[in-house]
Protein backbone atom coordinates (compact mmCIF):
# COMPACT_ATOMS: atom_id res chain seq x y z
CA UNK A 1 0.00 0.00 0.00
CA UNK A 2 2.65 2.47 1.05
CA UNK A 3 4.92 1.22 -1.68
CA UNK A 4 2.16 1.76 -4.20
CA UNK A 5 1.50 5.30 -3.00
CA UNK A 6 5.19 6.10 -3.14
CA UNK A 7 5.36 4.64 -6.62
CA UNK A 8 2.46 6.83 -7.75
CA UNK A 9 4.00 9.92 -6.24
CA UNK A 10 7.29 9.09 -7.88
CA UNK A 11 5.69 8.64 -11.27
CA UNK A 12 3.72 11.85 -10.85
CA UNK A 13 6.87 13.77 -10.00
CA UNK A 14 8.79 12.22 -12.87
CA UNK A 15 6.04 13.09 -15.32
CA UNK A 16 6.05 16.71 -14.12
CA UNK A 17 9.81 16.92 -14.47
CA UNK A 18 9.68 15.40 -17.91
CA UNK A 19 7.07 17.93 -19.04
CA UNK A 20 9.14 20.74 -17.63
CA UNK A 21 12.14 19.45 -19.54
CA UNK A 22 10.14 19.15 -22.72
CA UNK A 23 8.74 22.65 -22.40
CA UNK A 24 12.28 23.98 -22.03
CA UNK A 25 13.45 22.13 -25.11
CA UNK A 26 10.41 23.43 -26.93
CA UNK A 27 11.31 27.02 -26.03
CA UNK A 28 14.86 26.35 -27.12
CA UNK A 29 13.55 25.38 -30.54
CA UNK A 30 11.20 28.34 -30.84
CA UNK A 31 13.57 31.11 -29.78
CA UNK A 32 15.91 30.82 -32.80
CA UNK A 33 12.83 31.49 -34.93
CA UNK A 34 12.16 34.84 -33.27
CA UNK A 35 14.79 36.95 -35.09
CA UNK A 36 13.43 35.64 -38.39
CA UNK A 37 10.17 37.39 -37.57
CA UNK A 38 11.83 40.74 -38.17
CA UNK A 39 11.71 39.91 -41.84
CA UNK A 40 7.97 39.29 -41.60
CA UNK A 41 6.61 41.86 -39.16
CA UNK A 42 3.13 41.34 -40.57
CA UNK A 43 2.83 37.99 -38.82
CA UNK A 44 3.67 39.49 -35.43
CA UNK A 45 1.43 42.50 -35.88
CA UNK A 46 -1.43 40.21 -36.81
CA UNK A 47 -0.92 38.05 -33.72
CA UNK A 48 -0.39 40.98 -31.38
CA UNK A 49 -3.59 42.43 -32.68
CA UNK A 50 -5.51 39.16 -32.34
CA UNK A 51 -4.19 38.37 -28.87
CA UNK A 52 -4.27 41.93 -27.55
CA UNK A 53 -7.65 42.88 -28.88
CA UNK A 54 -9.08 39.60 -27.66
CA UNK A 55 -8.22 40.53 -24.08
CA UNK A 56 -8.84 44.29 -24.28
CA UNK A 57 -12.51 44.45 -23.20
CA UNK A 58 -12.06 42.21 -20.19
CA UNK A 59 -8.90 44.07 -19.15
CA UNK A 60 -10.57 47.49 -19.40
CA UNK A 61 -13.67 46.45 -17.46
CA UNK A 62 -11.67 44.64 -14.80
CA UNK A 63 -9.24 47.56 -14.48
CA UNK A 64 -12.09 50.00 -13.95
CA UNK A 65 -13.69 47.97 -11.18
CA UNK A 66 -10.44 47.07 -9.45
CA UNK A 67 -9.47 50.76 -9.41
CA UNK A 68 -12.82 51.81 -8.00
CA UNK A 69 -12.86 49.14 -5.30
CA UNK A 70 -9.29 49.96 -4.39
CA UNK A 71 -10.16 53.63 -3.86
CA UNK A 72 -13.11 52.71 -1.64
CA UNK A 73 -11.18 50.24 0.47
CA UNK A 74 -8.09 52.35 0.89
CA UNK A 75 -10.06 55.50 1.66
CA UNK A 76 -11.80 53.80 4.59
CA UNK A 77 -8.48 52.97 6.18
CA UNK A 78 -6.64 56.13 5.26
CA UNK A 79 -9.29 58.49 6.50
CA UNK A 80 -8.70 57.17 10.01
CA UNK A 81 -5.14 58.39 9.79
CA UNK A 82 -6.12 61.63 8.10
CA UNK A 83 -4.16 60.56 5.08
CA UNK A 84 -7.00 60.57 2.55
CA UNK A 85 -5.29 63.21 0.42
CA UNK A 86 -2.64 60.57 -0.39
CA UNK A 87 -5.22 58.28 -1.91
CA UNK A 88 -3.93 59.00 -5.42
CA UNK A 89 -0.37 57.70 -5.02
CA UNK A 90 -1.47 54.69 -2.98
CA UNK A 91 -3.99 53.62 -5.59
CA UNK A 92 -1.46 54.22 -8.34
CA UNK A 93 1.33 52.34 -6.61
CA UNK A 94 -0.85 49.33 -5.83
CA UNK A 95 -1.93 49.18 -9.44
CA UNK A 96 1.35 49.87 -11.16
CA UNK A 97 3.56 47.73 -8.96
CA UNK A 98 1.26 44.86 -8.15
CA UNK A 99 -2.32 44.56 -9.26
CA UNK A 100 -1.85 45.76 -12.82
CA UNK A 101 0.70 43.15 -13.88
CA UNK A 102 -0.76 40.30 -11.79
CA UNK A 103 -4.46 40.68 -12.45
CA UNK A 104 -3.86 41.40 -16.13
CA UNK A 105 -1.69 38.30 -16.42
CA UNK A 106 -4.37 36.16 -14.77
CA UNK A 107 -7.07 37.54 -17.07
CA UNK A 108 -4.73 37.13 -20.02
CA UNK A 109 -4.13 33.49 -19.13
CA UNK A 110 -7.85 32.84 -18.98
CA UNK A 111 -8.75 34.72 -22.12
CA UNK A 112 -5.84 34.68 -24.56
CA UNK A 113 -3.76 31.82 -23.16
CA UNK A 114 -6.57 29.32 -23.34
CA UNK A 115 -7.48 30.49 -26.85
CA UNK A 116 -3.87 30.11 -28.01
CA UNK A 117 -3.57 26.61 -26.57
CA UNK A 118 -6.87 25.55 -28.12
CA UNK A 119 -6.00 27.03 -31.49
CA UNK A 120 -2.61 25.34 -31.73
CA UNK A 121 -3.95 22.09 -30.27
CA UNK A 122 -6.73 21.97 -32.84
CA UNK A 123 -4.29 22.71 -35.65
CA UNK A 124 -2.34 19.70 -34.48
CA UNK A 125 -5.40 17.49 -34.12
CA UNK A 126 -6.56 18.33 -37.65
CA UNK A 127 -3.11 17.62 -39.13
CA UNK A 128 -2.60 21.25 -40.12
CA UNK A 129 0.78 21.31 -38.41
CA UNK A 130 1.77 18.04 -40.08
CA UNK A 131 0.74 19.31 -43.47
CA UNK A 132 2.78 22.46 -42.91
CA UNK A 133 5.82 20.36 -42.10
CA UNK A 134 5.30 18.44 -45.32
CA UNK A 135 5.14 21.75 -47.18
CA UNK A 136 8.59 22.46 -45.72
CA UNK A 137 7.20 25.21 -43.51
CA UNK A 138 8.30 24.88 -39.89
CA UNK A 139 5.25 25.33 -37.65
CA UNK A 140 7.51 26.40 -34.80
CA UNK A 141 8.54 29.38 -36.87
CA UNK A 142 5.37 30.07 -38.80
CA UNK A 143 2.75 29.40 -36.10
CA UNK A 144 4.35 29.30 -32.67
CA UNK A 145 7.01 32.04 -32.86
CA UNK A 146 4.68 34.86 -34.00
CA UNK A 147 2.19 33.94 -31.28
CA UNK A 148 4.89 33.90 -28.64
CA UNK A 149 6.08 37.31 -29.79
CA UNK A 150 2.53 38.62 -29.94
CA UNK A 151 1.83 37.50 -26.39
CA UNK A 152 5.05 38.97 -25.04
CA UNK A 153 4.27 42.31 -26.67
CA UNK A 154 0.60 42.32 -25.69
CA UNK A 155 0.75 41.65 -21.99
CA UNK A 156 2.85 44.70 -20.96
CA UNK A 157 0.60 46.90 -23.09
CA UNK A 158 -2.51 45.41 -21.55
CA UNK A 159 -1.06 45.83 -18.06
CA UNK A 160 -0.40 49.48 -18.77
CA UNK A 161 -3.96 49.93 -19.96
CA UNK A 162 -5.26 48.10 -16.91
CA UNK A 163 -3.32 50.38 -14.56
CA UNK A 164 -4.32 53.53 -16.43
CA UNK A 165 -7.99 52.60 -16.42
CA UNK A 166 -7.73 51.55 -12.76
CA UNK A 167 -6.21 54.87 -11.75
CA UNK A 168 -8.99 56.71 -13.59
CA UNK A 169 -11.58 54.49 -11.90
CA UNK A 170 -10.02 55.30 -8.56
CA UNK A 171 -10.12 58.99 -9.45
CA UNK A 172 -13.84 58.83 -10.28
CA UNK A 173 -14.66 57.21 -6.97
CA UNK A 174 -12.28 59.38 -4.97
CA UNK A 175 -13.49 62.72 -6.29
CA UNK A 176 -17.09 61.88 -7.15
CA UNK A 177 -18.01 59.70 -4.22
CA UNK A 178 -15.54 60.34 -1.44
CA UNK A 179 -14.87 64.04 -1.86
CA UNK A 180 -11.09 63.84 -2.25
CA UNK A 181 -9.63 66.93 -3.90
CA UNK A 182 -8.98 66.19 -7.56
CA UNK A 183 -5.79 68.28 -7.67
CA UNK A 184 -4.43 66.45 -4.66
CA UNK A 185 -5.17 63.07 -6.29
CA UNK A 186 -3.04 63.86 -9.33
CA UNK A 187 -0.30 66.03 -7.86
CA UNK A 188 0.37 63.67 -4.96
CA UNK A 189 0.51 60.83 -7.45
CA UNK A 190 2.98 62.66 -9.63
CA UNK A 191 5.13 63.52 -6.64
CA UNK A 192 5.23 60.04 -5.20
CA UNK A 193 5.29 57.60 -8.09
CA UNK A 194 8.78 57.18 -9.40
CA UNK A 195 9.27 56.49 -13.05
CA UNK A 196 12.21 54.15 -12.73
CA UNK A 197 11.55 52.48 -9.43
CA UNK A 198 7.83 51.95 -9.65
CA UNK A 199 6.98 51.87 -13.32
CA UNK A 200 9.99 49.78 -14.23
CA UNK A 201 9.04 47.43 -11.44
CA UNK A 202 5.64 46.87 -13.00
CA UNK A 203 6.97 46.67 -16.53
CA UNK A 204 9.55 44.03 -15.61
CA UNK A 205 6.86 41.96 -13.95
CA UNK A 206 4.49 42.16 -16.88
CA UNK A 207 7.22 41.27 -19.38
CA UNK A 208 8.14 38.21 -17.33
CA UNK A 209 4.48 37.22 -17.01
CA UNK A 210 3.99 37.75 -20.74
CA UNK A 211 6.83 35.37 -21.54
CA UNK A 212 5.72 32.73 -19.06
CA UNK A 213 1.99 32.74 -19.80
CA UNK A 214 2.42 32.73 -23.57
CA UNK A 215 5.14 30.11 -23.38
CA UNK A 216 2.92 27.81 -21.32
CA UNK A 217 -0.01 28.38 -23.68
CA UNK A 218 1.85 27.63 -26.92
CA UNK A 219 3.68 24.69 -25.35
CA UNK A 220 0.50 23.10 -24.03
CA UNK A 221 -1.20 23.56 -27.39
CA UNK A 222 1.73 22.16 -29.32
CA UNK A 223 2.16 19.27 -26.91
CA UNK A 224 -1.56 18.41 -26.76
CA UNK A 225 -2.72 14.91 -27.61
CA UNK A 226 -4.23 15.27 -31.11
CA UNK A 227 -7.81 14.62 -30.00
CA UNK A 228 -10.66 16.79 -28.72
CA UNK A 229 -10.00 15.50 -25.22
CA UNK A 230 -6.34 16.35 -25.56
CA UNK A 231 -7.16 19.90 -26.63
CA UNK A 232 -9.59 20.32 -23.73
CA UNK A 233 -6.91 19.19 -21.31
CA UNK A 234 -4.35 21.51 -22.87
CA UNK A 235 -6.58 24.55 -22.36
CA UNK A 236 -7.31 23.66 -18.75
CA UNK A 237 -3.64 23.06 -18.03
CA UNK A 238 -2.73 26.37 -19.63
CA UNK A 239 -5.01 28.33 -17.35
CA UNK A 240 -4.12 26.44 -14.18
CA UNK A 241 -0.38 26.27 -14.72
CA UNK A 242 0.06 29.81 -15.93
CA UNK A 243 -2.06 31.27 -13.13
CA UNK A 244 0.01 29.45 -10.55
CA UNK A 245 3.22 30.43 -12.28
CA UNK A 246 2.18 34.10 -12.30
CA UNK A 247 1.36 34.14 -8.60
CA UNK A 248 4.53 32.28 -7.66
CA UNK A 249 6.76 34.45 -9.82
CA UNK A 250 5.08 37.58 -8.52
CA UNK A 251 6.20 36.74 -5.03
CA UNK A 252 9.75 36.04 -6.14
CA UNK A 253 9.99 39.18 -8.28
CA UNK A 254 8.50 41.39 -5.58
CA UNK A 255 10.91 40.02 -3.01
CA UNK A 256 13.85 40.57 -5.34
CA UNK A 257 12.88 44.09 -6.34
CA UNK A 258 11.97 45.33 -2.86
CA UNK A 259 15.22 43.87 -1.64
CA UNK A 260 16.88 46.09 -4.20
CA UNK A 261 15.14 49.26 -3.02
CA UNK A 262 16.00 49.14 0.66
CA UNK B 1 14.44 -3.44 -60.01
CA UNK B 2 17.07 -1.30 -58.35
CA UNK B 3 18.15 -0.02 -61.69
CA UNK B 4 18.71 3.56 -60.67
CA UNK B 5 15.44 4.73 -62.13
CA UNK B 6 13.67 4.51 -58.78
CA UNK B 7 12.90 7.80 -57.16
CA UNK B 8 12.00 6.21 -53.85
CA UNK B 9 13.80 3.11 -52.70
CA UNK B 10 12.73 1.33 -49.55
CA UNK B 11 14.82 -1.56 -48.26
CA UNK B 12 14.19 -3.82 -45.30
CA UNK B 13 12.04 -1.22 -43.62
CA UNK B 14 10.93 -1.98 -40.09
CA UNK B 15 8.74 0.31 -38.05
CA UNK B 16 6.67 0.03 -34.89
CA UNK B 17 4.31 2.33 -33.00
CA UNK B 18 4.97 1.85 -29.29
CA UNK B 19 5.71 -1.84 -29.59
CA UNK B 20 3.10 -2.65 -32.22
CA UNK B 21 4.89 -3.70 -35.38
CA UNK B 22 3.56 -1.92 -38.45
CA UNK B 23 6.25 -2.84 -41.00
CA UNK B 24 8.29 -5.96 -40.71
CA UNK B 25 10.87 -5.66 -43.43
CA UNK B 26 9.41 -4.30 -46.66
CA UNK B 27 11.05 -3.44 -49.97
CA UNK B 28 9.38 -0.98 -52.31
CA UNK B 29 10.57 0.84 -55.40
CA UNK B 30 8.75 3.84 -56.76
CA UNK B 31 9.74 4.41 -60.35
CA UNK B 32 10.48 7.82 -61.70
CA UNK B 33 7.75 9.23 -63.86
CA UNK B 34 5.28 6.48 -63.05
CA UNK B 35 2.16 6.15 -60.97
CA UNK B 36 2.67 3.62 -58.22
CA UNK B 37 -0.17 2.56 -56.00
CA UNK B 38 0.16 1.21 -52.50
CA UNK B 39 -2.90 -0.73 -51.49
CA UNK B 40 -3.90 -2.73 -48.51
CA UNK B 41 -6.56 -3.20 -45.88
CA UNK B 42 -7.37 -0.35 -43.51
CA UNK B 43 -4.84 -0.04 -40.72
CA UNK B 44 -1.93 -1.77 -42.47
CA UNK B 45 0.13 1.37 -42.32
CA UNK B 46 -0.28 3.02 -45.70
CA UNK B 47 -0.44 6.49 -44.22
CA UNK B 48 2.48 5.60 -41.99
CA UNK B 49 4.48 4.61 -45.07
CA UNK B 50 3.93 8.05 -46.61
CA UNK B 51 4.99 9.68 -43.35
CA UNK B 52 8.18 7.63 -43.41
CA UNK B 53 8.89 8.71 -46.97
CA UNK B 54 8.28 12.33 -45.99
CA UNK B 55 10.61 12.03 -43.00
CA UNK B 56 7.91 12.64 -40.39
CA UNK B 57 8.60 9.25 -38.79
CA UNK B 58 11.91 7.48 -38.38
CA UNK B 59 12.34 3.83 -39.37
CA UNK B 60 13.42 1.42 -36.64
CA UNK B 61 15.73 -0.17 -39.17
CA UNK B 62 16.12 -0.41 -42.91
CA UNK B 63 16.43 2.45 -45.32
CA UNK B 64 14.17 4.92 -47.09
CA UNK B 65 15.92 6.74 -49.90
CA UNK B 66 14.33 9.53 -51.88
CA UNK B 67 16.18 10.74 -54.94
CA UNK B 68 19.28 8.98 -53.66
CA UNK B 69 19.17 10.55 -50.19
CA UNK B 70 18.66 8.59 -47.02
CA UNK B 71 15.72 10.44 -45.49
CA UNK B 72 16.43 9.60 -41.86
CA UNK B 73 20.03 10.88 -42.10
CA UNK B 74 19.23 14.28 -43.57
CA UNK B 75 19.77 17.38 -41.49
CA UNK B 76 16.67 19.44 -40.83
CA UNK B 77 17.63 21.92 -43.50
CA UNK B 78 18.22 19.20 -46.08
CA UNK B 79 14.97 17.51 -45.14
CA UNK B 80 13.06 20.75 -45.64
CA UNK B 81 14.78 21.27 -48.99
CA UNK B 82 13.68 17.79 -49.99
CA UNK B 83 10.13 18.40 -48.84
CA UNK B 84 9.87 21.47 -51.05
CA UNK B 85 10.12 19.01 -53.90
CA UNK B 86 7.46 16.72 -52.46
CA UNK B 87 3.75 17.29 -52.49
CA UNK B 88 1.48 15.48 -50.13
CA UNK B 89 -2.26 15.23 -50.05
CA UNK B 90 -3.38 14.33 -46.54
CA UNK B 91 -6.18 11.88 -45.94
CA UNK B 92 -8.14 14.60 -44.13
CA UNK B 93 -7.14 17.38 -46.53
CA UNK B 94 -5.55 19.26 -43.62
CA UNK B 95 -6.31 22.71 -45.03
CA UNK B 96 -5.32 25.66 -42.88
CA UNK B 97 -8.65 26.62 -41.39
CA UNK B 98 -7.90 30.31 -40.88
CA UNK B 99 -7.09 30.88 -44.55
CA UNK B 100 -9.47 30.98 -47.51
CA UNK B 101 -9.30 28.43 -50.31
CA UNK B 102 -7.29 30.86 -52.39
CA UNK B 103 -4.83 31.60 -49.59
CA UNK B 104 -4.45 27.91 -48.83
CA UNK B 105 -3.32 27.18 -52.36
CA UNK B 106 -1.16 30.30 -52.35
CA UNK B 107 0.42 29.35 -49.01
CA UNK B 108 3.37 27.27 -50.28
CA UNK B 109 4.01 29.80 -53.04
CA UNK B 110 4.11 32.69 -50.60
CA UNK B 111 6.29 30.80 -48.15
CA UNK B 112 8.84 29.54 -50.61
CA UNK B 113 8.95 31.94 -53.53
CA UNK B 114 9.23 35.67 -54.00
CA UNK B 115 6.83 35.79 -56.89
CA UNK B 116 4.84 38.98 -57.34
CA UNK B 117 1.26 38.81 -56.16
CA UNK B 118 -0.23 38.89 -59.69
CA UNK B 119 1.76 35.86 -60.67
CA UNK B 120 0.73 34.00 -57.53
CA UNK B 121 -2.86 34.85 -58.38
CA UNK B 122 -2.54 33.37 -61.84
CA UNK B 123 -0.82 30.23 -60.60
CA UNK B 124 -3.41 29.67 -57.90
CA UNK B 125 -6.27 30.13 -60.33
CA UNK B 126 -4.70 27.65 -62.75
CA UNK B 127 -4.41 25.02 -60.01
CA UNK B 128 -7.94 25.68 -58.77
CA UNK B 129 -9.29 25.53 -62.31
CA UNK B 130 -7.65 22.13 -62.70
CA UNK B 131 -9.55 20.74 -59.71
CA UNK B 132 -12.77 22.48 -60.73
CA UNK B 133 -12.94 24.84 -57.77
CA UNK B 134 -11.94 28.20 -59.21
CA UNK B 135 -15.37 29.49 -58.24
CA UNK B 136 -14.86 28.46 -54.62
CA UNK B 137 -11.72 30.51 -54.11
CA UNK B 138 -13.20 32.87 -51.55
CA UNK B 139 -14.79 30.20 -49.38
CA UNK B 140 -13.29 29.26 -46.04
CA UNK B 141 -12.37 25.59 -45.52
CA UNK B 142 -15.21 25.16 -43.02
CA UNK B 143 -17.65 25.87 -45.86
CA UNK B 144 -16.33 23.05 -48.06
CA UNK B 145 -17.56 19.50 -48.25
CA UNK B 146 -15.07 16.73 -47.50
CA UNK B 147 -14.59 15.94 -51.17
CA UNK B 148 -14.11 19.61 -52.09
CA UNK B 149 -11.58 20.07 -49.29
CA UNK B 150 -9.62 17.12 -50.65
CA UNK B 151 -9.55 18.71 -54.09
CA UNK B 152 -8.36 22.05 -52.70
CA UNK B 153 -5.64 20.16 -50.85
CA UNK B 154 -4.70 18.56 -54.16
CA UNK B 155 -4.39 21.98 -55.77
CA UNK B 156 -2.20 23.07 -52.86
CA UNK B 157 -0.03 19.95 -53.09
CA UNK B 158 0.79 20.65 -56.74
CA UNK B 159 1.23 24.40 -56.26
CA UNK B 160 5.03 24.19 -56.31
CA UNK B 161 5.13 21.60 -59.12
CA UNK B 162 6.92 19.01 -56.99
CA UNK B 163 8.97 16.13 -58.36
CA UNK B 164 6.95 13.58 -56.43
CA UNK B 165 3.43 13.78 -55.17
CA UNK B 166 1.88 11.49 -52.58
CA UNK B 167 -1.87 11.07 -52.43
CA UNK B 168 -3.40 9.60 -49.30
CA UNK B 169 -6.85 8.31 -50.26
CA UNK B 170 -7.57 10.91 -52.95
CA UNK B 171 -10.80 9.25 -54.01
CA UNK B 172 -12.72 8.80 -50.80
CA UNK B 173 -15.66 11.14 -50.49
CA UNK B 174 -15.82 11.96 -54.21
CA UNK B 175 -19.01 11.58 -56.21
CA UNK B 176 -18.80 9.57 -59.45
CA UNK B 177 -18.28 12.67 -61.60
CA UNK B 178 -15.51 14.29 -59.61
CA UNK B 179 -14.04 10.84 -59.09
CA UNK B 180 -13.75 10.34 -62.84
CA UNK B 181 -12.26 13.80 -63.30
CA UNK B 182 -9.85 13.27 -60.45
CA UNK B 183 -8.62 9.93 -61.75
CA UNK B 184 -7.90 11.51 -65.10
CA UNK B 185 -6.39 14.57 -63.48
CA UNK B 186 -3.92 12.60 -61.37
CA UNK B 187 -2.73 10.76 -64.44
CA UNK B 188 -2.51 13.97 -66.48
CA UNK B 189 -0.62 15.88 -63.81
CA UNK B 190 1.83 13.03 -63.58
CA UNK B 191 2.42 12.79 -67.32
CA UNK B 192 2.26 16.46 -68.24
CA UNK B 193 4.58 17.68 -65.52
CA UNK B 194 6.86 14.64 -65.54
CA UNK B 195 6.17 13.95 -61.89
CA UNK B 196 6.31 10.75 -59.95
CA UNK B 197 3.12 9.76 -58.23
CA UNK B 198 2.43 7.60 -55.22
CA UNK B 199 -1.20 6.81 -54.51
CA UNK B 200 -2.39 5.21 -51.33
CA UNK B 201 -5.88 3.96 -51.72
CA UNK B 202 -8.30 1.14 -51.31
CA UNK B 203 -10.49 2.14 -54.20
CA UNK B 204 -9.34 -0.81 -56.22
CA UNK B 205 -10.87 -0.05 -59.60
CA UNK B 206 -10.01 3.62 -59.84
CA UNK B 207 -6.50 3.01 -58.64
CA UNK B 208 -5.86 0.03 -60.86
CA UNK B 209 -7.11 2.11 -63.79
CA UNK B 210 -4.34 4.71 -63.52
CA UNK B 211 -1.53 2.92 -61.71
CA UNK B 212 1.45 1.57 -63.62
CA UNK B 213 2.49 -0.57 -60.74
CA UNK B 214 0.79 -1.87 -57.61
CA UNK B 215 2.05 -2.92 -54.21
CA UNK B 216 -0.25 -4.80 -51.89
CA UNK B 217 0.57 -4.54 -48.20
CA UNK B 218 -0.77 -6.63 -45.40
CA UNK B 219 0.35 -7.34 -41.86
CA UNK B 220 3.61 -5.53 -42.19
CA UNK B 221 4.73 -7.12 -45.43
CA UNK B 222 4.48 -6.64 -49.15
CA UNK B 223 2.13 -9.42 -50.15
CA UNK B 224 2.33 -8.93 -53.86
CA UNK B 225 3.49 -6.45 -56.44
CA UNK B 226 3.25 -6.09 -60.17
CA UNK B 227 1.35 -4.28 -62.87
CA UNK B 228 -2.43 -4.30 -62.49
CA UNK B 229 -2.75 -6.86 -65.28
CA UNK B 230 -0.23 -9.22 -63.77
CA UNK B 231 -1.92 -9.12 -60.43
CA UNK B 232 -5.38 -9.73 -61.84
CA UNK B 233 -4.15 -12.69 -63.84
CA UNK B 234 -1.59 -14.35 -61.68
CA UNK B 235 -2.35 -13.07 -58.18
CA UNK B 236 -2.75 -15.32 -55.20
CA UNK B 237 -5.99 -16.08 -53.44
CA UNK B 238 -5.25 -13.16 -51.09
CA UNK B 239 -4.72 -10.76 -53.99
CA UNK B 240 -7.88 -11.79 -55.76
CA UNK B 241 -9.89 -11.47 -52.57
CA UNK B 242 -8.58 -7.97 -52.03
CA UNK B 243 -8.86 -6.79 -55.61
CA UNK B 244 -12.37 -8.13 -55.97
CA UNK B 245 -13.56 -7.07 -52.54
CA UNK B 246 -14.71 -10.45 -51.31
CA UNK B 247 -15.55 -10.71 -47.60
CA UNK B 248 -14.23 -14.23 -47.11
CA UNK B 249 -10.69 -15.31 -47.64
CA UNK B 250 -7.29 -14.94 -46.08
CA UNK B 251 -7.58 -11.17 -45.47
CA UNK B 252 -8.93 -10.55 -41.98
CA UNK B 253 -11.59 -7.86 -41.58
CA UNK B 254 -11.03 -7.64 -37.81
CA UNK B 255 -8.33 -5.87 -35.85
CA UNK B 256 -6.43 -8.62 -33.99
CA UNK B 257 -8.51 -9.74 -30.98
CA UNK B 258 -9.17 -12.83 -28.92
CA UNK B 259 -11.90 -15.16 -30.14
CA UNK B 260 -15.21 -13.32 -29.92
CA UNK B 261 -17.01 -16.28 -28.30
CA UNK B 262 -14.34 -16.58 -25.63
CA UNK B 263 -14.48 -12.89 -24.85
CA UNK B 264 -18.27 -12.83 -24.55
CA UNK B 265 -18.21 -15.73 -22.11
CA UNK B 266 -15.29 -14.40 -20.09
CA UNK B 267 -16.59 -13.80 -16.57
CA UNK B 268 -15.85 -10.73 -14.52
CA UNK B 269 -14.37 -8.53 -17.22
CA UNK B 270 -16.00 -5.16 -17.31
CA UNK B 271 -14.88 -4.00 -20.72
N1 LIG C 1 0.36 8.01 -33.81
C1 LIG C 1 0.12 6.68 -33.68
N2 LIG C 1 0.41 6.05 -32.52
C2 LIG C 1 0.18 4.73 -32.36
N3 LIG C 1 -0.34 3.94 -33.31
C3 LIG C 1 -0.65 4.51 -34.50
C4 LIG C 1 -0.44 5.91 -34.74
N4 LIG C 1 -0.84 6.18 -36.00
C5 LIG C 1 -1.28 5.02 -36.51
N5 LIG C 1 -1.17 4.01 -35.63
C6 LIG C 1 -1.49 2.60 -35.86
O1 LIG C 1 -0.75 2.20 -36.98
C7 LIG C 1 -1.53 1.42 -37.84
C8 LIG C 1 -1.40 1.94 -39.24
O2 LIG C 1 -1.97 3.22 -39.32
P1 LIG C 1 -2.15 3.97 -40.70
O3 LIG C 1 -2.85 5.25 -40.43
O4 LIG C 1 -0.82 4.05 -41.35
O5 LIG C 1 -3.10 2.97 -41.50
P2 LIG C 1 -3.67 3.09 -42.97
O6 LIG C 1 -3.17 1.93 -43.72
O7 LIG C 1 -3.39 4.43 -43.52
O8 LIG C 1 -5.22 2.91 -42.73
P3 LIG C 1 -6.46 3.60 -43.50
O9 LIG C 1 -6.57 2.91 -44.80
O10 LIG C 1 -7.62 3.31 -42.62
O11 LIG C 1 -6.14 5.05 -43.62
C9 LIG C 1 -2.95 1.45 -37.31
O12 LIG C 1 -3.25 0.16 -36.85
C10 LIG C 1 -2.95 2.41 -36.18
O13 LIG C 1 -3.62 1.83 -35.09
MG1 LIG D 1 -4.49 6.08 -43.90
Amino acid sequence: MIALTLQRMGRWALERLERLGRSNLFLLHVVPGLPGLLARPGLVVQQTFAIGVLSLPIVVVAGLFVGMVLALQLYNTMVDFGAEQSLGPVVALSLVRELGPVVTALLFAGRAGSALAAEIGLMKATEQLSSMEMMAVDPLRRIVAPRLAGGIISLPLLSAIFSAVGISGGFLVATGLLGVDSNAYWSQMRANVDLFDDLANGVIKSVVFGVVVTWIAVFEGYDAAPTSEGVARATTRTVVNSSLAVLGLDFILTALMFGDDT
Amino acid sequence: MADGSSLVEIRGLRFAYSGRTIFDGIDIDIRRGGVTAIMGPSGTGKTTLLRLIGGQEQPASGSVRVDGMEVSRLSRRQLYELRKRMGMLFQSGALLTDLSVFDNVAFPLREHTRLPEEMIRDLVLIKLQAVGLRGARDLMPAALSGGMARRVALARAIALDPMVIMYDEPFSGQDPISMGVLVKLIREINDALGMTTIIVSHDVHETAAIADYLYLLSEGRVVEHGTPDELQRAGSRWTRQFLNGLPDGPVPFHYPAPEFGVELLEPGSSR
